[in-house]
């Protein structure tokens, strides 16, 4: 009868709401760190769910997918420094110019395969760093403290910690649906089909390239909306937001999660985020026990811990 | 003299020494069943490359239905309604039966740049999905995975998608390769059926099923042309028997 209430989903719906009840948890016991690294989790929870929509489900392994963090992360506080401080200027621009680099990087990258492929989406990244490094007026390598968020006038007040992050959960969930429907629509069925055998794909009639491009496109410009919201989260831009292990953070969190679901790499993110915050608290070396958590994930839960749990679906 | 569908003219390729297409021409009108025999190595896989436009030729023309698709990719030849099947079985593993067919129907149904319905719940992919599995026997199975399928079944599943995709032509590489005698009768009879809808180019090493089927036979060894003509003149000519049928006919005693 209630074929949906499988062990997977009940965990769904618990991690769901624990996430929107932070707010009120860290207000009762007046910790207001917690609210911060949930702010955090939530957005980069946003970011890996749009790497995966390629990564998982285009089979494209971007390799600089924070590079769109940046940009979003940049445009915001480039903005801000020049005195725009209107979100709805600020906003759409971060949106625009990631889906710009996007389409730019991917109409490159993927004229390439496998290794290839990677290895260019990280140069792409590697460049956008070195140019924020360069960039002087904006902070250079220390980075440049954003002093204003952005404002949306009566709409919503963002220095509010707790309206800030239920528009972070909120966005992170419509971005979750749409990546579903995405996934789901024919243009998903195309891109799953490209991923399994684009060779197949061409010969009964479709050209892949456009379709992956566009995919690529879509994937970038969600990312760049959680740069938006990461420099408005931290009021500082830095280089250090499109770090090349920030993107294989990502990575991780697709794997970690499972890449074969749409809300995979939001488990992934809490997972990987929570158990860091963790461990660094018992061990400066937290990484060496992270590791290995990782490995044994990647070896025996293919589908990582939401393959798992979905494994464990009783029918 | 009826019209040609395909039209090959002066098709060459070499991959560095070995020439694997020299100088081929073939007319093959409308619906009828074109093979193409050879032993291995003779080009016919490079043939069927070049047709469905995976591989460019060095020279020649090719020609369907009118056009000039010499230069057109993979995606354009299958859009006009030239289809083709694997050799070696090319699926979507990690689709149902059902969803790899209603992906080649919607290749021909339109852009793909539909981002918000759910394809699965769309009759118009599904119902013309579900006729193509009927016409190659596959009816019940739409809903298994193609993982789990036989190799004749996938097989079969080869050719449903390539009709699915509506076409004028099949080019069939080996449709019955790695089949048991009686999957390989089940796939004579199902080309037999489509034979009166379709013009087919049939690539197969099972000389039973091509003799049985072909209006007309095209030999190649070593990339050329050494005769073309009906079953019974093939049969009859003597390069033939040397070069290729010999040692079959000799086996088959």
């Amino acid at each position: 009868m209630t074929a949906w209430l499988t062990p997977r989903n009940a965990f769904v719906v618990a991690l769901l709401v624990v996430l929107a009840l932070v707010p009120v948890y860290a207000g009762l016991i007046g910790n207001y760190f917690l609210m911060s690294l949930f702010t955090r989790i939530v957005i980069l929870a946003m970011a890996a769910v749009s790497l995966n929509l390629i990564m998982g489900f285009g089979g494209m392994v971007s390799f600089g997918h924070a590079a769109y963090l940046g940009i979003g992360g940049y445009a915001i506080g480039i903005l801000a420094k020049e005195g725009i401080n209107s979100g709805f200027v600020q906003w759409p621009l971060a949106l625009a110019m990631s889906a710009l680099f996007a389409l730019a990087v991917g109409a490159l990258s993927l004229r390439t395969r496998g290794v290839y492929f990677i290895m260019i989406t990280l140069a792409f990244a590697q460049m956008v760093y070195y140019v924020a490094i360069g960039l002087d007026r904006y902070g250079g390598d220390d980075g440049m403290t954003i002093y204003k968020r952005s404002q949306f006038g009566d709409l919503i007040n963002l220095s509010n910690k707790t309206a800030f992050y239920y528009l972070c959960l909120v966005l992170l969930l419509l971005a979750v649906y749409i990546v579903w429907r995405i996934v789901n629509s024919r243009f998903g069925m195309v891109i799953q089909g490209a991923r399994s055998n684009d060779r197949r794909m061409r010969a009964i009639g479709f050209p892949t390239y456009r379709y992956k491009l566009v995919c690529f496109v879509i994937a970038g410009t969600i990312c760049g909306l959680a740069g938006a919201l990461l420099a408005n989260h931290t009021d500082f831009i830095s280089p250090a937001m499109m770090h090349w292990t920030r993107s294989g953070d990502l990575i991780v969190m697709a794997v970690l999660g499972g890449m074969g679901t749409v809300f995979g790499p939001v488990i992934g993110a809490v997972a990987l985020l929570v158990l860091e915050e963790a461990l660094s608290g018992v061990t400066e070396y937290w990484q060496i026990i992270i590791g290995p958590i990782f490995l044994l994930v990647v070896l025996f839960a293919r589908g990582g811990i939401d393959g798992m749990l979905l494994g464990a679906r009783r029918d | 003299m009826t019209e040609a569908l395909l039209r090959v003219e002066g098709l060459s390729k070499r991959f560095g020494g070995i020439v694997a297409s020299d100088d081929i021409n073939l007319l093959i009108p409308l619906g009828e069943l074109h093979a193409i025999i050879g032993p291995n190595g003779a080009g016919k896989s490079t043939l069927i490359g070049q047709l469905a436009g995976e591989l460019a030729p060095d020279f020649g023309r090719i020609g369907f239905g009118g056009h000039d698709i010499t230069a057109l990719p993979t995606y354009r030849r299958s859009q006009l309604g030239l289809a083709r099947s694997f050799q070696i079985t090319s699926l979507f593993p990690d689709f149902t039966v059902l969803d790899n067919v209603a992906l080649a129907v919607q290749a021909h149904a339109g852009h793909s740049f539909h981002f918000w319905r759910a394809a699965r719940r769309e009759d118009a992919l599904r119902g013309p999905a579900r006729a193509a599995l009927a016409r190659v026997g596959l009816a019940e199975r739409g809903d298994v995975l193609v993982s789990r399928l036989s190799h004749g079944e996938h097989r079969q599943l080869e050719l449903a998608m390539a009709l699915a995709t509506s076409p004028r032509m099949l080019l069939l590489d080996e449709p019955m390769a790695g089949m048991g005698p009686d999957e390989s009768a089940r796939m004579v009879k199902t080309l037999r059926e489509l034979k009166r809808d379709l013009t087919i180019l049939l690539i197969e090493h099972d000389m039973e099923a091509v003799f049985a089927l072909a209006d007309r036979i095209t030999v190649l060894v070593y990339g050329r042309t050494i005769a073309s003509g009906t079953p019974e003149a093939i049969r009859a000519n003597a390069e033939v028997r040397q070069a290729y049928l010999g040692e079959q006919e000799a086996v088959d005693g």
